[in-house]
C-alpha cells in the first residue's frame, strides 16, 4: 500500500510538471483560424488574417505581450471561461445573448451578413433592399422578411453551429428553413459549392473570400444584414466575473486596456488600413 | 437541461436509424466479402482481403470524410445519379458504416466458415445433399451461431460508430449532446443523460445476443 | 504532388510531424490504457463486492459510450475538474492541461477499459488446475501470481493486445476535436486551407495504413518470439 501511495504522488507530480501554469502578465489571445479573411492559417500553420494582425497592434498599444491559441469556434466561449485565454478576437459579434455570459470591449469592425447561393440557382434572382437593419422596426423590414420568407420556404441553408447566423434562422424571422449546422465556415463553404446546400449564411466577406480563392461561382443574394439578432459589430470577448477576485480585477483591466488600444489604433488609422488590406473595404467601427 | 432531454430522445431515434441501416447494409456486404475470400479464386480472393485490410486498417473517421467531403470534389460525380445519394447526409453516413462494419464483418463470419469441423459437411454428403444445400442449410446456420458473440461485440461497436454522423452535420444523439455542451457549458450533465441512453441500447443490444445464443443453445 | 512539399509552401513537413505525434499519443494512450489495466484487471477479482463493481463500471461505461462522447467530456470538463481540484488545496491560478495530455488521458481510459477486459479473459482462461497444483507443492501465493498466472496471462493477451492497439491507433483521429494537432487534425487544416479534402483524407488514411502495417509487422515478431518461449 506504501508503494502504491508513493506512485500516486509521483503521478501526481509528474501531472502538474506537465501542466504549464501561467502567470498572470502574458495576455493569452484565442481565435479559431478557420475563418477567412478574419482569421485563418497558412501552409507553414501559421495564424494569419485580419484579426491575427489587429491582435498584435493592439498588443503593441497596449505595451503587452500576447500569445494567440487556437480554438476551435464550438469550444470557444467555453475555453474562455476555463481560463484557457483571456480574450476572444474571432470574428464574434456583440450580441444580448453572448453578453449574458460574457463582456465585450467596443467593436472594432462591422460585420454584415450575407446569404450566398450558387451562380444560376433559383434563388440567385432574389431582388430585395439593398440592406436590412433588424434593429429598425417598420413595414419594410416586415416587407423584406416576408420576401425572404417566401423565396426561403422549404429550403436547406448551411450555417456555422453557435453564430449569428444560426440564430438568426432559428429565430422564426424568416419563417421555417433547414438550417444545417456546420463545425467551421470551411466546411459550409465546401457543401455550399457541392451543391449540398441550397444557400448559406454568414459574414459577407467569409463568401466573397472564398469566391476569390477557390474560383468558385459563389454570388451574394438578398440584402446585407445587421442589427437586432445579428448584434452590434465585432469585439474583443472578454470573461465576466466578481471584480473582488484576482482573476476578476485582471480582466477588469484587460477589458480597460482594449477599449483604449482599440480606440488609439482606430484614430491612428490601424484599423481602417487592416480592413482594406484584408476585406478589401473599411470595415472598421 | 431537463428541457433538453426530448430532444436528446429524438436524436435517439436517428441514431436508431442509423444504426439498423448499417448493420442491415454491413451484414450483406460482409456475407458477399466473406464468401469472396473463402473462395478458391484468387482474384476475388484478394479483393475481399485488401477491401477488409483497408477498412478495418483506417479510422471510420477518415472514411466518413473521404466519402462526405471528398468525393463531393469530383464534379462529374456530382453529375452523376450517384449524386441523388451522396447529396445526403444521411445516405454518406450509411456508406461509410455500412463499408465499415462490412469489413469486420466478413472477417467475423470467414473465420465462422473456416472453423465449421469437416463433420458436419461430410454428415450432409453422407445424406446426400447437394454443395449448395449444405451450405445453405448447414454452414450458414453454423457460422451464425458460431460468431454471435463476436458479432454482438461488432454490433456494440457500430451503435458506437454512429457517433461519428455527427461530424457530417446529422444531428444523433452525440450530435445534439454536444449542440447542448456547447451552449449550456455543462458536458458533465450532459455526458451522464446521453452516456445513460448509449448504455441502455448497448445493454439492450447485449441482452438481444445473449438470447439468441441460448436459443440457438437448446437447438 | 506541390501540396506534399516541405517548407513554406507545401503541407510535408506539417503532415510528416502530425504523423509522429499519432504514434507519439497513441503509444502513451496505451501505456496509460495499461497502467489502468494493472489498477484494474486485480479489482475484477477481488472478493470485495464495492471493488469489483468499481473495475465492472469502469469497463462496461466506458465501453458502451461512443468515444467521442468520452473525448468531448474530457475536452470541455478536463481542466474544470483539475482546476477545481486544485481549488480545494487553495491554488487559483489557470492550469493549463496540454492537449497531448488530455488527448492521452482520454484514449488511455478508453484503451485501459478494453485491455482490462483482454486480461481479465486471458486469466479466466488460464487452467484452475495449476493453482491446485501449485498449493500440493506448497507454492506461495505471490509467487504463484509472478511465475505461473502473469506469463501465461501475457502470452494468452498478446493477440487481443494487438487489436486493442489498432483501436487505440485509430481513436487518435478523434481527438483531433480537442486540437491536438495529429494527422487527422492536420489533414483537416490542410483540406480547409487548399479546399482539396478528397486528397488530403486520402493521404491521411494512407498514412493510418501505413502505421497499421508496420504496428502488424511488429507485433507478429512479438508473438513469436512468445510463442517460442513456452
Amino acid at each position: 500500500m506504501r508503494k502504491l501511495s508513493k506512485t500516486i504522488i509521483s503521478l501526481v507530480a509528474v501531472f502538474f510538471l506537465l501542466a504549464n501554469n501561467t502567470l498572470a502578465d502574458k495576455i493569452k489571445i484565442g481565435t479559431e483560424g478557420a475563418y477567412p479573411p478574419w482569421n485563418s492559417k497558412d501552409a507553414s500553420g501559421k495564424l494569419i488574417g485580419f484579426e491575427v494582425e489587429l491582435a498584435q497592434e493592439l498588443c503593441a498599444i497596449m505595451k503587452h505581450e500576447c500569445t494567440i491559441v487556437e480554438q476551435d469556434w464550438d469550444g470557444m466561449i467555453p475555453a474562455l471561461l476555463m481560463r484557457k485565454f483571456d480574450a476572444i478576437m474571432a470574428g464574434m459579434s456583440i450580441t444580448e445573448e453572448r453578453l449574458k455570459t460574457i463582456n465585450f470591449s467596443q467593436g472594432y469592425a462591422d460585420e454584415v451578413a450575407s446569404l450566398a447561393v450558387m451562380k444560376g440557382s433559383s434563388l440567385a434572382n432574389l431582388q430585395t433592399v439593398k440592406s436590412l437593419s433588424l434593429s429598425k422596426k417598420g413595414g419594410d423590414v416586415k416587407k423584406t422578411l416576408d420576401q425572404l420568407k417566401n423565396a426561403l420556404a422549404g429550403k436547406t441553408i448551411g450555417v456555422q453551429t453557435g453564430t449569428i447566423h444560426q440564430n438568426f434562422l432559428e429565430s422564426g424571422d424568416v419563417g421555417k428553413v433547414n438550417v444545417r449546422k456546420y463545425k467551421t465556415q470551411d466546411e459550409v463553404n465546401l457543401d455550399l459549392a457541392a451543391g449540398r446546400i441550397d444557400a448559406a449564411l454568414a459574414a459577407a466577406v467569409a463568401f466573397t473570400d472564398y469566391a476569390a480563392k477557390s474560383g468558385k461561382p459563389v454570388v451574394l443574394v438578398g440584402p446585407t444584414f445587421s442589427g437586432g439578432a445579428f448584434g452590434n459589430g465585432v469585439g474583443v470577448g472578454i470573461r465576466k466575473g466578481d471584480s473582488s477576485s484576482t482573476v476578476g480585477k485582471r480582466d477588469a483591466k484587460i477589458l480597460k486596456d482594449f477599449n483604449k488600444a482599440i480606440n488609439t489604433a482606430r484614430k491612428k488609422g490601424i484599423i481602417s488600413k487592416l480592413a482594406i488590406k484584408h476585406f478589401g473595404f473599411d470595415a472598421s467601427m | 437541461m431537463i428541457t433538453s432531454v426530448p430532444k436528446l430522445l429524438y436524436a435517439t431515434l436517428i441514431t436508431l436509424k442509423l444504426l439498423s441501416f448499417s448493420i442491415i447494409f454491413g451484414l450483406f456486404i460482409g456475407l458477399i466479402f466473406s464468401l469472396m475470400r473463402i473462395s478458391k479464386n484468387t482474384l476475388l480472393n484478394k479483393i475481399s482481403y485488401y477491401y477488409s485490410y483497408i477498412f478495418r486498417g483506417t479510422p471510420m473517421l477518415v472514411q466518413l470524410f473521404i466519402i462526405y467531403f471528398g468525393l463531393a470534389q469530383l464534379d462529374w460525380l456530382r453529375e452523376s445519379f450517384l449524386w441523388v445519394i451522396l447529396k445526403e447526409p444521411f445516405w454518406c453516413a450509411i456508406i461509410a458504416f455500412s463499408l465499415n462494419t462490412g469489413a469486420y464483418t466478413s472477417e467475423i463470419l470467414r473465420s465462422a466458415f473456416q472453423t465449421i469441423s469437416k463433420g458436419y459437411i461430410e454428415a450432409g454428403e453422407s445424406l446426400g445433399l447437394s454443395k449448395f444445400k449444405i451450405f445453405v442449410t448447414i454452414q450458414i446456420p453454423v457460422a451464425i451461431k458460431q460468431s454471435l458473440p463476436a458479432y454482438g461485440n461488432e454490433i456494440i461497436l457500430m451503435l458506437k460508430g454512429t457517433s461519428l454522423a455527427s461530424t457530417v452535420t446529422l444531428m444523433d444523439l452525440t450530435g445534439v449532446s454536444k449542440f447542448i455542451i456547447s451552449t449550456t457549458y455543462k458536458p458533465v450533465e450532459v455526458f451522464i443523460v446521453a452516456g445513460s441512453i448509449y448504455l441502455f441500447l448497448t445493454f439492450l443490444i447485449h441482452s438481444f445476443i445473449k438470447y439468441n445464443e441460448k436459443k440457438y443453445e437448446a437447438k | 504532388m506541390e501540396l506534399l512539399y516541405f517548407g513554406q509552401k507545401g503541407w510535408g513537413d506539417e503532415l510528416f510531424l502530425s504523423f509522429l505525434m499519432t504514434i507519439a499519443v497513441s503509444m502513451s494512450a496505451f501505456s496509460v490504457g495499461i497502467f489502468l489495466s494493472a489498477l484494474f484487471t486485480p479489482l475484477k477479482f477481488s472478493k470485495l463486492k464495492l471493488l469489483k463493481f468499481i473495475s465492472n463500471f469502469y469497463t462496461t461505461v466506458i465501453r458502451g459510450v461512443p468515444e467521442l462522447l468520452v473525448i468531448y467530456l474530457f475536452f470541455f470538463g478536463g481542466s474544470g475538474a483539475v482546476m477545481f481540484v486544485a481549488s480545494i488545496f487553495g491554488y487559483n491560478e489557470y492550469i493549463e492541461i496540454n492537449a497531448f495530455v488530455t488527448g492521452s488521458l482520454a484514449i488511455g481510459i478508453i484503451s485501459g477499459a478494453y485491455s482490462t477486459e483482454v486480461f481479465r479473459g486471458a486469466i479466466q482462461s488460464i487452467d484452475k488446475g495449476q493453482f491446485e497444483a501449485c498449493k500440493v507443492l506448497g507454492i506461495k501465493k505471490n509467487i504463484y501470481f509472478l511465475k505461473v498466472i502473469l506469463p501465461q496471462m501475457l502470452r494468452l493477451a498478446i493477440p487481443n493486445l494487438s487489436n486493442v492497439w489498432q483501436l487505440t491507433l485509430k481513436d487518435t483521429a478523434l481527438i483531433s476535436v480537442t486540437g491536438l494537432v495529429e494527422i487527422m487534425r492536420q489533414s483537416y487544416i490542410a483540406a480547409g486551407s487548399t479546399r482539396d479534402p478528397l486528397f488530403f483524407y486520402s493521404f491521411a488514411a494512407l498514412l493510418y495504413l501505413i502505421l497499421t502495417f508496420f504496428s502488424m509487422k511488429v507485433i507478429n515478431k512479438v508473438e513469436k518470439k512468445y510463442s517460442r518461449s513456452f
